[in-house]
């Protein structure tokens, strides 16, 4: 249950070992009534057994979770649900080389039944039983790589694409209050999926994102960009007309938010 | 069956359920159905006690009857306590306890186990049941009395045992509707813990309404409140002694921004507040509603928190740790919570309810805002002193306590989960609060 105060027992994790998910798990766990966290995810032993270390009084549990798989999604998170959850988080991703991703249709759908298809199986699944349990909060991960295509990380942002536009139609369709759902969209976060890539200027840490999910999750807009003014540089990015935005786009691969660097 | 928006009386923690109403005749089908389900009342608890997301919530207004039997009351739950004292009170029959607003029902001052301005000589609502029937998960309905266990499991039960259908209440003899008074103010808090305690020798009825805002020499100055019932002697009471019209004067705004009760606005108020009051005892003549119900003047004032909403929380401390009273009044003061009038109150004895709220010793209640922050660090930092001083939190106001103090701060949780158990095994019975608490 979420309490009067905001504060959330039962959370799920789609994306049991992204670092952003870590951020946000610690985040709402300062209020102190973390009661049960499900990672869900490919490999998540050493995941949950950290996350233990970390929280003595919380129940840490696995949930094995290969978003690739779809077809299979929906019924490993019912079998899972358990007593429910007062959260889910949409948090996996990848982020392919683009070269790569242009070239091999297999590196290509894999980011795309990662990125899109695999986390609508789950967001729906989530959803279903959500309207079953009357209550319920989804916090999608999304990017700011959402707002234009650009050639360094379009087949990325083709996937987030598809699971915004989902998740923002969702979250016109739902009360806001009982259910609701919260779409993030980051820069360039500091995480292991873009630490190759040189850093864009508004950068941020995994535990800005976890402010904003905390801070907006229970009232407040459904669409937050991290850090905040993102949302004014990239809408103004938006209406560049096509030939300047291209220019202003690097060739390397970057996840999102960098147009703003004429490199 | 489409799902509805519930909450409680603060407006917090909305969620979805399906809100049924039954009447006498259907009310054991819905128990039956299979779903999970919990009663409702007028919603006036301030959490998340009277609805179960997801499942079925049972309102309990189409139970209302009610007759006068010698000097007690058999009532049907859904009755609301100003419907009893409309009836009863033109043949001289007061409620035994009143909380704060009269619309709540029979049935949720016995799941709350309410207290009143006289729980140090009357005890609670509780005190007063000569028997309850009460549905049980099975349909079976039972006729409970103070020697059964489920009575007093059933007595601040919060709902968790069954749905209690009617019960018979002990009512108070009065000879008029008035209420004789004496307020002044009191310029601080220890002033007026003084003055409470000798308080309860003279009077049935004490509280006072404390300005958590002041600081220094005025911390915790407040406005001492004490009453009897006025007697037919007293040369004041004019026209018909128990002519009894309550009367709702103004409905507050369906629409009010959040923010607009900060710690200015509500320091104002208290000032103002506060001046109003006599500054020397003084005597006075009110009506029921004036002494009793003073908020009730106002339908839904609860809107005036915004859509935020806001919390109640309420604790009582033990007399051997009265000093937590004032540390928890400078707290609010210092760190600038933005709090309407609190509330101070002794009680008295405790009853046999194995989850009623009231014991010996003073209880604070402070409404706050929801949306502000630091609030929940603040109040998780009082509870850890109340729990270690043997106090505890009032499950009817509750909407944020952390589940891990339950067990302290009802010692004999597990004597009612025991007898929970025997007539709900499979907890058909359960709201938004025991799931959170773990009840
Ligand atoms: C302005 C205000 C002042 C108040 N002052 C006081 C006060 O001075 N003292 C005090 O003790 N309380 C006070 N309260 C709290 C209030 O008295 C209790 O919360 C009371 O339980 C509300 O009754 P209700 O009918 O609205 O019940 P609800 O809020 O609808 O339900 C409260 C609980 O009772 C259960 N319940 C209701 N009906 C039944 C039934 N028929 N069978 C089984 N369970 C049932 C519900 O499941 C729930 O757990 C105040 C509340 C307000 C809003
Ligand atoms: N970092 C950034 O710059 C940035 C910017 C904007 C948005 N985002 C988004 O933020 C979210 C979290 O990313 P992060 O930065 O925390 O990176 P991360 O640590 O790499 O997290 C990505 C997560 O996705 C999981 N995942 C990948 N493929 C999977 C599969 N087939 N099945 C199940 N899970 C799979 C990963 O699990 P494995 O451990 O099994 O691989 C990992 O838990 C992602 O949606 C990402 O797109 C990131």
């Amino acid at each position: 249950m979420i309490d009067g105060l905001g504060a959330v027992q039962d959370v799920l994790v789609v994306g049991g070992s992204s670092e952003i998910a870590h951020a946000i798990v610690a985040e709402l766990a300062v209020k102190r009534r973390l009661r049960r966290v499900v990672l869900a995810g490919r490999s998540m032993d050493s995941t949950v057994s950290s996350m233990r270390s970390l929280m003595s009084d919380v129940d840490v549990q696995a949930m094995s979770l290969d978003l690739t798989k779809t077809g299979s999604i929906a019924a490993t998170l019912n079998a899972g649900w358990g007593n429910g959850f007062d959260v889910v988080l949409l948090t996996a991703g990848v982020l392919p080389d683009q070269s790569r991703a242009e070239r091999d249709p297999a590196v290509a759908v894999d980011a795309a039944l990662v990125n899109y298809v695999g986390q609508l199986e789950a967001g729906t699944a989530a959803m279903s039983k959500f309207r079953e349990q009357g209550r319920g909060v989804l916090v999608v991960i999304s990017s700011v790589a959402v707002e234009r295509p650009r050639v360094d990380n379009f087949v990325y942002g083709s996937g987030k694409v598809g699971l915004d536009y989902w998740a923002i139609g969702l979250a016109d369709s739902v009360d806001g209050k009982a259910i609701r759902i919260l779409v993030v969209r980051p820069g360039m976060v500091r995480t292991r999926m873009s630490r190759h890539l040189p850093e864009a200027p508004m950068t941020c840490d995994p535990s800005d994102v976890a402010k904003a999910v905390a801070k907006n999750l229970v009232r407040g807009p459904s669409t937050v960009w991290v850090p905040s003014r993102l949302r004014w540089v990239m809408a103004t990015l938006r209406h560049l007309p096509r030939p300047i935005f291209r220019r202003l786009s690097p060739t390397g691969a970057e996840p999102s938010g960098n147009a703003a660097d004429p490199r | 069956m489409p799902l509805e928006l519930l909450a409680g009386w603060g407006r917090t923690a909305i969620t979805r359920t399906e809100l049924v109403e039954p009447t006498r005749e259907s009310v054991a089908n819905h128990v039956r159905s299979g779903n999970s389900l919990i009663a409702r009342g007028l919603g006036r608890g301030y959490g998340d006690c009277a609805v179960v997301a997801g499942g079925k919530t049972v309102s309990t207004r189409q139970l209302r009857s009610l007759r006068v039997d010698g000097g007690s009351i058999e009532v049907d739950a859904g009755t609301s306590l100003e419907e009893v004292m409309k009836f009863a009170l033109p043949q001289g029959w007061f409620v035994p306890v009143t909380p704060g607003t009269r619309f709540v029902t029979v049935g949720g001052a016995i799941a709350a186990d309410i207290h009143g301005k006289n729980h140090h000589r009357d005890g609670t609502f509780g005190s007063h049941v000569e028997w309850i029937d009460l549905l049980l998960a099975s349909g079976e309905i039972r006729r409970l009395t103070p020697g059964d266990r489920l009575f007093w499991a059933t007595v601040g039960g919060m709902g968790l045992t069954g749905i209690i259908l009617s019960a018979r209440v002990r009512m108070t003899p009065v000879e008029t509707a008035r209420m004789s008074t004496v307020n002044q103010q009191v310029k601080n808090v220890d002033a007026l813990m003084d003055m409470m305690v000798r308080a309860d020798y003279e009077w049935r009825y004490s509280v006072a309404w404390v300005d958590t805002m002041a600081t220094k020499g005025s911390l915790g100055r407040s406005v001492l409140s004490t009453g009897e019932h006025a007697t037919l002697s007293d040369a004041r009471v004019k026209g018909d002694p128990l002519a009894y019209e309550p009367r709702q004067r103004l409905t507050a705004p369906g629409f009010v921004p959040s923010g607009v009760l900060n710690k200015w606005s509500v320091r104002a108020f208290n000032e103002a507040w506060f001046r109003k009051a006599p500054r020397k005892a003084k005597k006075g003549l009110e009506s029921i509603t004036h002494f009793f119900h003073p908020l009730d003047g106002v339908a839904e004032w609860n809107r005036i928190y915004g859509r935020n909403g806001f919390i109640q929380y309420q604790v009582v401390v033990p007399d051997s740790h009265a000093s937590t009273v004032p540390c928890m009044i400078e707290t609010f003061a210092t760190r600038q919570v933005p709090v309407f009038l609190a509330v101070l109150k002794r009680f008295g004895k405790a009853n046999d309810g194995m989850l009623s709220f009231p014991t010996t010793g003073w209880t604070l209640a402070v409404d706050i805002p929801a949306g502000v922050d630091g609030v929940a660090g603040i109040l998780d930092e009082m509870d850890e002193r109340v729990v270690g001083e043997g106090g505890r939190i009032y499950l009817a106001k509750d909407s944020r306590m952390n589940p891990r103090h339950l067990a302290s701060m009802y010692p004999r949780l597990d004597e009612f989960r025991s007898v929970r158990d025997e007539v709900d095994p499979s907890r058909r019975f359960m709201s938004n609060l025991s799931q959170r608490l773990g009840l």
